[in-house]
């Protein structure tokens, strides 16, 4: 059996020694299947119809079943998309777009940058969580360990933790922050069924952010709610202690330099 | 003559009846047993909260006094599961309270609970005495305070690692004065703290206490105070363990410890102070269950403790235990049942440097005869090793080895882990659950579908090479239930080949493989008894046929399509214009 390395994102692999890339898309030499290994994906090319047949039913016996399918990838991931959630593709350059299992969290401020896969070990964020602020207890260095921080949205159903050790400006945050509640504006969650929100299809938090709909505010180290943006990044990763993403209209007063605190009130 | 068991007499005989699943095969009996069996249940259990309505559920067991439900599958546990994608509390909650409104008991697990969930559970059910959420969300500390201040005759209230918003202690302090029943409180996930005097008033009220967890903010010292109050408990977990104490302090802890004839199960030791050990030995000969998960004491302190525990049934620790503290508990422990194993370092991988490998589990393997019950983190392991442990333990029931290397090879001969594997399924003919890991070809899984038959649960990851693995493990383990597998090289042939198996299965995950849209959508078509749920946090903007998802979640429902699917979430019912004419199917 050969493993193939596919070509990665350098910046992902870093110093992981002993992690190999495994090429998923059929390249390696599966001598237990039947020769008909799928061709390199190299090009855009047209769907291929008769090779995306499928069939439905149990095979006749236990031989290898026929690999009938030949898939190609095709749309390989736009360039500039930001993915801050699971698997970042890996772009092979000389073949489209294959998928390694190699992900990122946003930019990575740890000195030595491993390849962090989601999900993986397969430990339970509580533990996580709760191991990290174990160690940072016990460090007495600063900044290393990672920094979690509530996040909450007015009518969102619940918050969200996120380690602002992983973003290292205001806009990886705002991104991220945009991708987790979009859920939330785009009024999908269905939470209780007749009196849900309307959906508002096509609107991003983005643009509700930029429209002055929400605002990102945080909780500083002295309990005060401010609005997110004004400080140095630094600065403000070291005080901040909640973020939330509050309406428009109630954080009228708020200024950089506010010191009314607002309610956290459903 | 009528032979028919007159149903007082049937209702009389199923009262002793309390196992679900003997119920299920009454109820299939006839017309009127299902009658009579429905109308006298009082523990439901529904393990996949979107397989069946609320209602439907209300509808046939209007008796029901206890209700337990899951929502999001297994990987959700590792972030694989985007927010958003459901699991919500709140129908059922609002169900039951309209139909069932004698509700005495909820557990939830991998739910999300809201505030207004648990409000509506204090207002809704007059004799409220049991809840217990496990890995549930969404709900903030007033929620807390809701179900404390209402719910008068509360005898269980348990938080199990759940993500709570936590807006302060207060909310202890809303239990009544005349709330005396309570049995078992668990409150060990929260953050903040709570007032110690209303703890202990609380627990000075409770006669019936015999669980109490505290959470971190609990000091040592006030330990103290509450094991005095409660020295009856049967399950304790403390808080943190690593205050300074003057040594009278630490002296009349040790003698409240020692007081405690009744305790089984020992949790929490946030933090403990190898000094602070000696504390517990009075209590280790009594213990059944001991949780040093979170306990990041090193070696050699924790040898004195585990042997003394020579009744322990269930141990949880971290690898700082290492192959030596393993040792001892294979000749301390004899009546170890389950052993769980956690990395201790941060991020779990290159993070550990203790001296933990695979002959940790081979003397456990060794010397604890009724060992059944098995999860070990390890940052490599052998064939050897595997062969060793299925020899010695055919009565394993779960074998959950997690290599935390992806794709590493046998360390001693770079050999795929195949034959460990292989050792494992087919000494152990009863094994139940297993979870596989490190460099693992199509092989192996041959294996698991020649020998698994018993096996109901199996997840995968990083493995495999090829269609046939996921055919082996379709076509082969008759029992399976649950199947779930991420970063794995395979999709569309097995999966469609073996399209019909899916329906007797609960369900399957697969995350980041190999599958097509267009097989999601031939299986949706021609499986109407399954939701088949694509979940793609980015999808392409036209979805071709062939391009792969990101995550497909697969599982049987009398329900039909469900009703709260975010966007992420795709299923036939959203597109029904799609066609059929470019797919054949045989």
């Amino acid at each position: 059996m050969s493993y193939q390395l596919l070509s990665v994102d350098k910046e992902g692999l870093a110093t992981s020694p002993g992690l190999k890339e495994r090429n998923y898309m059929g390249l390696s030499d599966c001598s237990s299947v039947d020769s008909s290994t799928i061709p390199n994906v190299d090009k855009k090319s047209s769907l291929n119809f008769k090779a995306t047949e499928l069939r439905l039913g149990l095979p006749e016996s236990s031989q290898s079943p026929q690999r009938e399918t030949d898939y190609r990838l095709l749309s390989p991931r736009t360039p500039d998309e930001k993915l801050l959630f699971p698997l970042l593709p890996c772009k092979d350059h000389a073949s489209g777009n294959k998928r390694g299992y190699l992900a990122k969290s946003g930019s990575n401020n740890a000195p030595a940058a491993k390849a962090q896969v989601v999900g993986w070990p397969p430990i339970r964020s509580y533990r996580k969580n709760t191991m990290a602020s174990s160690t940072s207890k016990n460090t007495n260095e600063v900044g290393l360990g990672p920094l979690f921080v509530k996040v909450s949205m007015d009518g969102a159903p619940y918050l969200r933790k996120v380690d602002l050790r992983t973003y290292t400006c205001y806009q990886h945050l705002s991104s991220a922050l945009e991708k987790m509640f979009s859920c939330f504006t785009l009024g999908q969650c269905g939470l209780h069924g007749a009196h849900g929100r309307e959906r508002m299809s096509e609107v991003k938090l983005k643009d509700l952010l930029h429209g002055s709909e929400f605002v990102l505010t945080y909780e500083d180290k002295d309990g005060d709610w401010m609005l997110v943006g004004d400080v140095p990044w630094e600065i403000f990763t070291e005080s901040c202690r909640k973020l939330k993403i509050m309406k428009g209209s109630d954080s009228i007063g708020l200024a950089p330099s506010a010191v009314e605190k607002s309610k956290n009130k459903d | 003559m009528d032979l028919r068991l007159p149903s007082k007499v049937l209702e009389h005989i199923l009262s002793f009846v309390d196992s679900n699943e003997d119920r299920n095969s009454v109820s299939l009996v006839c017309k009127s047993w299902f009658e009579t069996e429905r109308r006298t249940r009082k523990r439901v259990i529904v393990r996949n909260c979107y397989a069946v309505t609320p209602e439907a559920v209300a509808r046939r067991f209007p008796e029901m006094r206890s209700l337990t439900l899951k929502g999001k599958p297994h990987f959700a546990d590792y972030n694989l599961v985007p927010d958003g994608w459901g699991g919500y509390a709140w129908p059922w909650i609002e169900a039951m309270a309209e139909k069932c409104p004698s509700l005495e008991e909820l557990r939830l697990k991998r739910m999300v609970v809201t505030d207004e969930c648990l409000e509506k559970i204090a207002a809704s059910f007059k004799d409220f005495k049991v809840l217990v959420l496990t890995s549930c969300e969404g709900f903030s500390t007033d929620g807390l305070a809701a179900i404390a201040v209402a719910c008068s005759n509360l005898r269980e209230l348990e938080l199990r690692e759940c993500i709570v918003e936590d807006l302060g202690g207060d909310w202890l302090s809303y239990f009544p004065e005349t709330l005396t029943s309570l049995v078992s409180l668990d409150f060990s996930c929260l953050d903040s703290e709570v007032k110690l005097s209303d703890l202990e008033r609380l627990v000075s009220r409770s006669p019936n206490l015999k669980s109490l967890k505290l959470n971190r903010a609990v000091s040592l010292d006030a330990l103290g105070s509450l094991l005095r109050l409660a020295p009856q408990l049967v399950e304790l977990g403390t808080g943190s363990f690593s205050d300074k104490l003057d040594q009278e302090a630490v002296s009349k802890l040790s003698q409240a410890f020692s007081e405690m004839k009744e305790l089984k199960s020992l949790s929490g030791l946030w933090d403990v102070l190898p000094e602070y050990i000696p504390l517990l030995y009075s209590v280790c000969p009594g213990l059944t269950s001991l949780n040093l998960s979170y306990a990041t004491v090193q070696m050699p302190d924790l040898l004195e403790l585990l042997t003394r525990c020579s009744n322990l049934q269930k141990l949880w620790v971290m690898d700082l235990i290492e192959d030596k503290g393993l040792e001892v508990v294979a000749s301390s422990c004899k009546e170890l049942r389950e052993l769980r194993v956690f990395p201790s370092g941060a991020e779990g991988l290159n993070d550990t440097n203790v001296a933990m490998t695979e002959q940790g589990l081979v003397s456990v393997s060794e010397g604890c005869p009724n060992l059944e019950s098995v999860l070990y983190f390890c940052v490599q392991f052998t064939n050897a090793a595997m062969v060793t442990i299925a020899r010695n333990r055919p009565n394993l029931k779960c074998f959950r080895l997690c290599v935390m290397e992806p794709f590493a090879p046998d360390h001693k001969t770079q050999k795929p882990l195949d034959e460990g594997f292989k050792a494992i399924v087919e000494r152990c003919k009863d094994l139940q659950r297993l979870s596989v890991s490190g460099l693992l070809t199509d092989k192996a899984f041959e294996y698991i579908g020649t020998h698994g038959k018993k096996l109901r649960m199996l997840s995968i990851a990083f493995a495999g090479d090829s269609d046939l693995m996921l055919h082996h493990l379709l076509s082969g383990c008759e029992s399976l239930n649950k199947l779930e597998i991420r970063d794995c090289p395979f999709g569309d042939t097995a999966l469609v080949a073996n399209a019909a198996k899916l329906e007797t299965m609960r369900s399957l995950w697969m995350s980041s493989c190999c599958v097509s849209f267009g097989a999601c959508k031939l299986l949706s078509q021609k499986m109407p008894k399954l939701n088949v749920e694509v979940i793609d946090e980015h999808p392409l903007e036209t979805r071709p046929d062939s391009s792969p998802v990101e995550r497909i979640y697969i599982y049987r429902t009398l329900a039909g399509p469900r009703l709260d699917m975010p966007e992420f979430v795709w299923t036939i019912q959203k597109n029904p214009e799609i066609g059929v004419s470019h797919l054949a199917i045989k």
